[in-house]
C-alpha cells in the first residue's frame, strides 16, 4: 500500500512468521496502523477522530451486546426492562445502560468533528473521494442504527420517534403510506416495530464495521490527508503510524475516555429526553416531541418547510432533509479548489465557519419547540446551508485566490530554511 | 435426437434428413434462461421475506371496534382506540356544523364538506382517526378541556397544524383532512369502525 518506503513486515517471533506465511493476517494490520503505514508527520488532534469514532463503536457494540442478553423485546415488556432490570437489578446494568446511551452522544460528536475536519482540510478532494464518499454512507447507517435504538426503551420519546420518523415515509405520493405500513408492520408502532428494529439495530453496527474497513482501504490508497493539504512528496515527509500517531492517539483516547466517563457518572442523563421515563402511550402525544441531540439540525431542516409549492410542504421537508445528507456525495464535484486546506483558502475558511455556526443555529432551532420565530430562524439558516454547497462553495472555488503553498510538508513543518535543508540531505543520500 | 457426427460443431444440429442446420443462437439461449430462472428464483425467495414485514393476521384481527355513542354530549369528543391508532369520536353542535358549512370548499387544502365527511342523518356525529397527517401525532382537542386551536377543531401540538370542526387541515404543516375510517351506525347509538 501507499508509499515505495513503507517498511515491510517481517516477523520475529516464529508463530507470527508461520502465521503470516499462511494467512498474511500480521502483515494487514501491520501495514494499516502499525509501523507498515508512512503518515504525514503534521498531522494535529484533528486527526485523532478517526481513531476516536471507531473507538465509539467498538464501545458501542460490546455494551450493545451485553444489554441485549437482558433486554426484552416486547411492547409490553421493553420500558420495564430497561428502566427496572436493567437500571436496578442486573449487575451493573446501569453502568452499561448509560455507557450505551451516552455512547452514542460520544460518537455523534467525534464523527461531526471527524466530518468538519474533512471539510475544513479539504480531505474529500481527489484522490479521495472515495473515502468521503463511505464516510457519508457510515454517516447514513449510523443515524439509522441511533434512530432504531431509541426506539427500544419503549418510552414515549421512543414511541413518537418511530411514529413520526415513520412518518416521513408516508410524504412520499401513491405509495407512501404503504410503505409506512410495511416498515411498521401494523398501523401504528406496535410488537412488530419494536422486534424489527432490534433485529436491524443489531445488525447495522456490523455492517457499519464493514463499511469502515472499506473507508480505511479506501484512505491508505492515496494515504491520509495533513493540515496543509500538501501531498506527501518524500519520506521526509512521514513518519511510521507506530509509534508515533499511536502514541498520538492513545493520548487522544485517554481525554475522550475522560469526557465520556464524565458523562456517564456525573450528568448519565443530560443528553436524553426526560419524557423517556414514561411508557410510551399511543393515545397522548407529548407535548414537544424532539429527537435526540445530534438529529436536530436536519430537524429543524424538515420543519422548515411550512408551505405548499406544487409538492405538499411535508413532502419538502422530508426531501429537504434526506437531501442535505446526500448533497454530501457530491461536494468532492461542488468544490472545484485544487487547494485542500483551508489554511491557504482565506475565503473558503470564512464559508466554513459559517456553516460550522449555521449548522449549530440549525441544531438549537431543531431543538426548539416549533414556535414562528424558530421557524423562520430555521427557514433561513436551511437556505443558507443549501448555498453552502449549491452556492457558496462552487462559486467561491473558481473566484478565490490562494495564499501560497509551501513546496512541501517538511517546509510547512520546520520553515523555509529547515525544509530545504533535509530536501538538500535527502536529494544528496 | 441429435447426435454429434463429424463436421458437426455446437452450433449446428443435424435435421432429420441428416442435413446439417446451422443454429448459432442455442448456447445464446441457455446463457440467458439459466440466469433469468435463478433471477425469478431468488425474486420468489424475497417476496415471502418482504411480505413477512406486512401487518400479521393478529395486527389485522384488532382491525374493528365498536364505539358506543350513548353518552357524548353536544360538544364533547372521546378518544377511542382502532387498529391501536387513536379514534376522534366527536358530537358537534349546531354551531359547529355552521362554521363548517359556512367555509368555502375552495378555499380548503383537501375540499371535502362535512356532509362527505359524516353519514347521511348523522351531521353531527365527526368520526376520525386522532392521527395528523403531518407526522402522525396525536392532536389536541378531543380531550376534556385541551386546545382546540384556532378554528375550533383540532390543534396538533407537534408542528403546528390546525383542523377546523369538520377535522379538515386549514393551517400548518399537514396535508390532508384527519382521515375518516370506514364505519357504520349499527344502531342511532352505536357505530362499528372498521
Amino acid at each position: 500500500m501507499s508509499f515505495p518506503w513503507a517498511r515491510h513486515y517481517e516477523p520475529k517471533n516464529p508463530v507470527m512468521k508461520w502465521v503470516d506465511d499462511r494467512l498474511p493476517l500480521p502483515r494487514f494490520v501491520y501495514n494499516a496502523i502499525g509501523a507498515g503505514y508512512p503518515v504525514p508527520r503534521n498531522l494535529n488532534y484533528f486527526w485523532n477522530f478517526g481513531i476516536l469514532a471507531g473507538l465509539s463503536l467498538v464501545i458501542q457494540i460490546v455494551t450493545g451486546i451485553v444489554l441485549a442478553m437482558h433486554f426484552h423485546s416486547s411492547a409490553a415488556g421493553a420500558f420495564e426492562s430497561v428502566n427496572g432490570t436493567i437500571m436496578r437489578d442486573v449487575n451493573a446494568g446501569w453502568f452499561l445502560r448509560f455507557a450505551h446511551a451516552n455512547g452514542a452522544s460520544m460518537f455523534f460528536i467525534v464523527v461531526y468533528i471527524h466530518i468538519f475536519r474533512g471539510l475544513h482540510y479539504g480531505s474529500y478532494k481527489a484522490p479521495r473521494e472515495m473515502v468521503w464518499l463511505l464516510g457519508v454512507v457510515i454517516f447514513l447507517l449510523m443515524m439509522a442504527t441511533a434512530f432504531m435504538g431509541y426506539v427500544l426503551p419503549w418510552g414515549q420519546m421512543s414511541f413518537w420517534g418511530a411514529q413520526v420518523i415513520t412518518g416521513f415515509f408516508s410524504a412520499i405520493p401513491v405509495v407512501g403510506d404503504w410503505i409506512r405500513i410495511w416498515l411498521l408492520g401494523g398501523y401504528a408502532p406496535d410488537d412488530a416495530t419494536l422486534n424489527r428494529f432490534f433485529s436491524l439495530h443489531y445488525l447495522l453496527p456490523f455492517v457499519i464495521a464493514g463499511v469502515i474497513i472499506l473507508h480505511i482501504w479506501a484512505l491508505h490508497i492515496p494515504g491520509s490527508n495533513n493540515p496543509t493539504g500538501v501531498e506527501v512528496k518524500g519520506e521526509q515527509d512521514t513518519i511510521p503510524f507506530h509509534p508515533y500517531y499511536t502514541a498520538k492517539d492513545g493520548f487522544g483516547v485517554g481525554v475522550f475516555l475522560i469526557l465520556f466517563s464524565i458523562l456517564i457518572f456525573f450528568y448519565p442523563d443530560y443528553l436524553g429526553h426526560p419524557d423517556n421515563y414514561i411508557v410510551a402511550n399511543p393515545l397522548s402525544t407529548p407535548a414537544h416531541i424532539v429527537p435526540e441531540w445530534y438529529f436536530w439540525p436536519f430537524y429543524a431542516i424538515l420543519r422548515a418547510f411550512t408551505a405548499d409549492f406544487i409538492l405538499p410542504a411535508k413532502l419538502w421537508g422530508v426531501l429537504a432533509m434526506f437531501g442535505s445528507i446526500l448533497l454530501l456525495f457530491f461536494l468532492p464535484w461542488l468544490d472545484r479548489s485544487p487547494v485542500r486546506s483551508a489554511n491557504y483558502r482565506p475565503m473558503y475558511r470564512i464559508a466554513f465557519w459559517v456553516l460550522v455556526a449555521d449548522v449549530l443555529i440549525l441544531g438549537w432551532c431543531g431543538g426548539s419547540p416549533a414556535e414562528a420565530k424558530y421557524v423562520i430562524i430555521s427557514q433561513i439558516a436551511a437556505a443558507y446551508y443549501f448555498a453552502h454547497f449549491l452556492i457558496i462553495v462552487p462559486i467561491i472555488s473558481r473566484i478565490e485566490t490562494p495564499r501560497p503553498l509551501p513546496n512541501s510538508i517538511t517546509e510547512a513543518v520546520l520553515g523555509n530554511e529547515g525544509g530545504s535543508r533535509i530536501t538538500a540531505t535527502a536529494a544528496t543520500a | 435426437m441429435a447426435t454429434f457426427e463429424e463436421g458437426v460443431t455446437p452450433d449446428q444440429t443435424v435435421g432429420p434428413g441428416g442435413e446439417i442446420l446451422e443454429n448459432p443462437r442455442r448456447r445464446d439461449y441457455l446463457l440467458y434462461a439459466a440466469p433469468a430462472v435463478a433471477a425469478v428464483g431468488a425474486g420468489v425467495v424475497v417476496l415471502p421475506l418482504v411480505n413477512s414485514m406486512n401487518p400479521s393476521a393478529d395486527v389485522l384481527a384488532q382491525s374493528t371496534t365498536e364505539v358506543n355513542l350513548a353518552a357524548i354530549e353536544p360538544g364533547q369528543a372521546i378518544k377511542a382506540s382502532f387498529r391501536k391508532q387513536p379514534l376522534f369520536v366527536r358530537n358537534l353542535t349546531p354551531k359547529e356544523i355552521a362554521e363548517a358549512d359556512a367555509v368555502p370548499i375552495s378555499s380548503l387544502r383537501d375540499p371535502q364538506t362535512l356532509d362527505q365527511r359524516t353519514k347521511e342523518g348523522h351531521k353531527n356525529w365527526l368520526i376520525t382517526l386522532g392521527v395528523c397527517t403531518h407526522l402522525g401525532c396525536v392532536p389536541l382537542g378531543a380531550g376534556e378541556g385541551e386546545n382546540r386551536g384556532p378554528f375550533g377543531g383540532y390543534f396538533c401540538p407537534c408542528h403546528g397544524s390546525a383542523y377546523d370542526t369538520a377535522g379538515r387541515i386549514r393551517q400548518g404543516p399537514a396535508p390532508k383532512n384527519l382521515e375518516v375510517p370506514k364505519y357504520n351506525f349499527t344502531s342511532d347509538t352505536v357505530v362499528t369502525v372498521g
